[in-house]
């Protein structure tokens, strides 16, 4: 039996396809949802009331200090212990984004904070109203600069998409692995997976890294 | 407390009403003219245990131009952020042509201002900074759009017309279209008083605006202050240090130190014979370092 055997590639060609597009779905939509949700935690942290924004920061605390599968297997295994039955892939798909959505929200609050004080200022000597001044003033000015550190979350997440298979979603490296049971043979199959891995973070990153140049140039910052 | 009170809300009422003549106590136009455009009474600014301004008193009057000078900490700033409702106050009631600006009545009560109220008052004020705080992202006419087309609602159209139309005054027709980043210092002054401009304010603040300019420059953007003057309908509040302008350009120069007003009085008194002992020590330190 030779060491690399160009058959089993072919013949795990089919299975890593179906985890492929597993794993980058999950990326694609956890990430939207971080995206989404860490902003809007990251404005509700700025809310004037200290209640608020105070109780905000303590969730954000407790959801990145405990581990991701940890939070995975509490809301699919012990969800329907209380009646609340979710499937896996909304359980997995969520968490990611959920857990991703607390770090993108210490980045965008980066993002905020690095906004001069003078521009909501002058927002507020003409009259902008809140949701204005966030809109048109603040968010244009502070998200440009930080895509690179959400692209970061991006390619992190995408690597963190295996934990999925612990509630017996198929993505690709699960998949790998099933092949390499059926078949007694792991190696092509967990080469090719990681070769995927490559070739998709590097991908990511170049999109980052346009989005970010394109958006440091629509809004003239360097 | 409670006699201006009264007097301010019945000369709001003869604004619009023709039919003043049926309330003798409201058939005082000239009244309200007489008010003053701004007040501060006994307006008390605290940081924590700083008080930096104790118990200000100052009126200025419509179309007045009043600049204040003062050394270093002694709160010019402040009085200007707080006009423009930049900073709260802890005690006293500032008055916006007539009516409370961080109060509002409520059954013969001043109460904290809503929100709505605040805005509301708020947009007679307009404010130009030492640091121009342009909106970075925006070009200089889009700076100057931004706020009448979604603070006054006014058509796009309209609003770049009357933006071009304030560049234009400025001396800036042909910069329309570039980023602050493209600009000079003086040329951003200039925009951030034309963005200002277009909202129409009763009441122009600037604070040093020629402070962070190198020599050269300042003299464009007082020339566009002084035609403003000149030309406009403006009641107007300046911190500044230089004392040349203050003199030609003022109807009244305040000298502040330690959160008071120490002196005030027309500029050629107080600039050219100042009657203060502090006053004159500020004024020739500035003279010497020149
Ligand atoms: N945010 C703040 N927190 C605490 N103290 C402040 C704050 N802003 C201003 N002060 C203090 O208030 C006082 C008045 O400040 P202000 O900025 O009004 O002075 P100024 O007369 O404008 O001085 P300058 O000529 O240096 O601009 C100073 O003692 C200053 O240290
Ligand atoms: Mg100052």
């Amino acid at each position: 039996m030779s060491k690399w055997d160009w058959s089993y590639v072919w013949e795990a060609l089919p299975y890593l396809y179906r985890g492929a597009i597993v794993t980058v779905q999950a990326t694609v939509l956890s990430f939207a949802i971080a995206l989404v949700l860490g902003l809007i935690i990251a404005l509700i942290r700025q809310s004037p009331n200290r209640y608020v924004s105070t109780a905000m920061t303590e969730v954000v605390e407790f959801i990145r200090s405990t581990p991701l599968l940890l939070q995975v297997f509490f809301v699919y295994f012990v969800g329907p212990q209380f009646g609340i039955l979710i499937p896996a892939w909304t359980a997995g798909i969520s968490m990611l984004g959920i857990h991703y959505a607390a770090y993108c929200s210490e980045v965008y609050r980066a993002g905020i904070l690095a906004v001069e004080e003078g521009q909501w200022e002058a927002c507020t000597a003409l009259n902008l109203s809140r949701i204005r001044t966030w809109r048109t003033i603040i968010l244009p000015q502070a998200i440009p600069p930080i895509v690179p550190a959400l692209g970061n979350y991006f390619v992190g997440m995408f690597k963190e998409t295996p934990i999925l298979a612990a509630i017996a979603i198929l993505e690709m490296l699960q998949q790998a692995k099933i092949f390499g049971a059926n078949n007694y043979r792991y190696t092509e199959a967990i080469v090719m997976v990681g070769f995927f891995f490559l070739v998709f973070s590097l991908a990511a990153s170049a999109i980052v890294q346009s989005v970010s140049i394109w958006l440091n140039r629509r809004y003239r910052l360097q | 407390m409670n006699e201006p009170r009264i007097r301010f809300e019945n000369a709001a009422k003869s604004y619009g009403s023709l039919t003043v003549l049926d309330n003798p106590e409201t058939a005082c136009n000239e009244k309200v003219m007489n008010e003053p455009m701004v007040r501060f009474e006994n307006v008390t600014k605290r940081y924590g245990a700083l008080t930096v301004l104790d118990e200000l008193n100052l009126d200025i009057a419509r179309n007045e131009k009043v600049c204040i000078i003062g050394p270093s900490g002694s709160g010019k700033t402040t009085v200007l952020r707080m006009l423009m409702t930049l900073e709260q106050i802890q005690g006293g009631v500032i008055w916006v042509d007539g009516e409370p600006l961080t109060h509002m009545q409520k059954n013969g009560h001043l109460v904290p201002a809503s929100d709505r109220h605040l805005r509301r008052v708020r947009s007679k004020i307009g404010m130009v900074f030492q640091h121009f705080n342009l909106f970075p992202h925006m070009t200089a006419l889009q700076n100057c759009m931004e706020a009448p087309v979604s603070v006054l609602g006014l058509p796009k159209k309209q609003a770049e017309e009357r933006a071009a139309e304030l560049l234009d005054m400025v001396g800036l027709s042909d910069k329309r279209n570039h980023f602050p980043i493209q600009l000079s210092g003086g040329q951003k002054q200039r925009v951030a008083i034309a963005r200002a401009l277009a909202m129409r304010p009763k009441v122009m603040l600037f604070d040093e605006v020629t402070s962070a300019l190198d020599p050269e420059l300042i003299g464009e953007v007082l020339n566009v202050i002084r035609k403003l003057g000149a030309e406009h309908d403006l009641t107007m509040l300046m911190v500044t240090h230089q004392m040349g302008f203050a003199k030609e350009f003022s109807d009244r120069v305040c000298f502040f130190y330690g959160g008071k007003i120490v002196e005030q009085g027309p500029p050629d008194q107080l600039l050219g014979n100042p009657q203060n002992e502090r006053t004159r020590q500020f004024l020739s330190a500035v003279l010497e370092a020149r």
